[in-house]
């Protein structure tokens, strides 16, 4: 149990150390490596919770697909991150009024925050917690039944994002050539080749 | 849960030892090497060439629909695991919740498909 004591403080505070480093970098593209590493101590801290599948999902949404997106914006869009930082000084005062109201917020969060009766009954539940069934499963016997309409929300949710990328991005151009398998498949002998009878000391 | 983390003690291990080699190569060299640093060896080098400019340049946005999309797909084969692990005990309904999730997701498909957002020229 000493080891899970260490484990967890030591990812808890690279975790809070990379979250930190990702706003003070200078450079952003070791914001974004930093908040990779962040993405991994928190998935480490998930495994120590015991929700091994969210860890996993974690480490393959987020790091795999996520923060790849962020390194792609950061690294190739062309905007002057020097030029960003000038105007510090000036925004100073209305970033900090709106990191107070924040921090504000976070604290009335904090002070009204109660454990639902529920929550109680799902941690004592040894059904769950004895390891007996492994996260993905108890996971699983829920998620498709019992909240079967969010889950079909998180589907239509998908779905939008989806149109709305292509409906935002997508611009089809004109006069583009594009390959048809099926007229290329459909190509017949007698459509593309021609015989013909070349008489000797003539051409075609 | 004590079993469960008690399978995860050697990727811990296995954590500490890249830490710690990754550590002590980059440490040694620090502290070892001598370090005489002037502009030439600190300038990037690019094949022999200077350098040709900044990397940062305007990109079609194309690629980042692509990403997009790879992630919307990747979220919807997440939810694919629970849900095979489960299947013989969350019954029709369970099986039929999710095939309704696939055909929602399989329309967007269709309409990315249709209009021609994979393509490639």
């Amino acid at each position: 149990m000493i080891i899970y004591a260490i484990a967890f403080y030591l990812f808890a505070a690279v975790a809070v150390a990379s979250g930190t480093m990702v706003v003070a970098a200078r450079n952003p593209v070791h914001s974004v490596l930093f908040l990779i590493l962040a993405f991994f101590n928190a998935a480490a801290l998930f495994v120590l919770m015991g929700a091994e599948f969210l860890a996993m999902v974690l480490i393959i949404v987020y790091v795999g697909a996520v923060a790849v997106l962020f390194l792609f914006v950061v690294m190739m869009l062309d905007i002057n991150f020097a030029e960003l930082r000038q105007g510090f000084m000036r925004y100073l005062p209305v970033g900090a009024l709106i990191g107070l109201v924040l921090l504000a917020e976070l604290i009335l969060i904090g002070g009204t925050w109660v454990f639902s009766p529920d929550a109680e009954i799902a941690i004592s539940d040894k059904f769950y917690m004895s390891g007996e069934v492994t996260n993905a499963h108890a996971l699983g016997l829920v998620l498709y039944t019992k909240y079967a309409y969010l889950f079909q929300t998180a589907g239509l949710v998908l779905l939008v994002a989806m149109i709305g990328a292509i409906v935002l991005t997508f611009r089809s151009r004109p006069g583009v050539r594009r390959q048809k398998i099926s007229a290329q498949v459909g190509r017949r002998v007698e459509d593309s080749v021609e015989l013909r009878k070349v008489k000797s000391r003539e051409g075609v | 849960m004590e079993a469960m983390l008690t399978e995860y003690l050697p990727i811990l291990i296995f954590l500490g030892i890249a830490v710690g080699v990754a550590g002590a190569a980059i440490g040694a060299s620090y502290i070892v090497a001598k370090q005489r640093p002037d502009s030439e060896k600190v300038s990037a080098y690019e094949c022999g060439f200077e350098a040709f400019g900044d990397a940062r340049a305007r990109f079609d946005v194309r690629f980042y629909l692509v990403a997009i999309l790879f992630i919307i797909f990747d979220l919807e084969v997440a939810f694919l695991f629970p849900w095979a692990i489960t299947l013989g005990e969350i019954g029709l309904f369970g099986f039929w919740s999710m095939i309704v999730f696939l055909g929602v997701l399989t329309v967007g498909f269709i309409y990315e498909w249709k209009k021609g957002a994979l393509e490639w020229e």
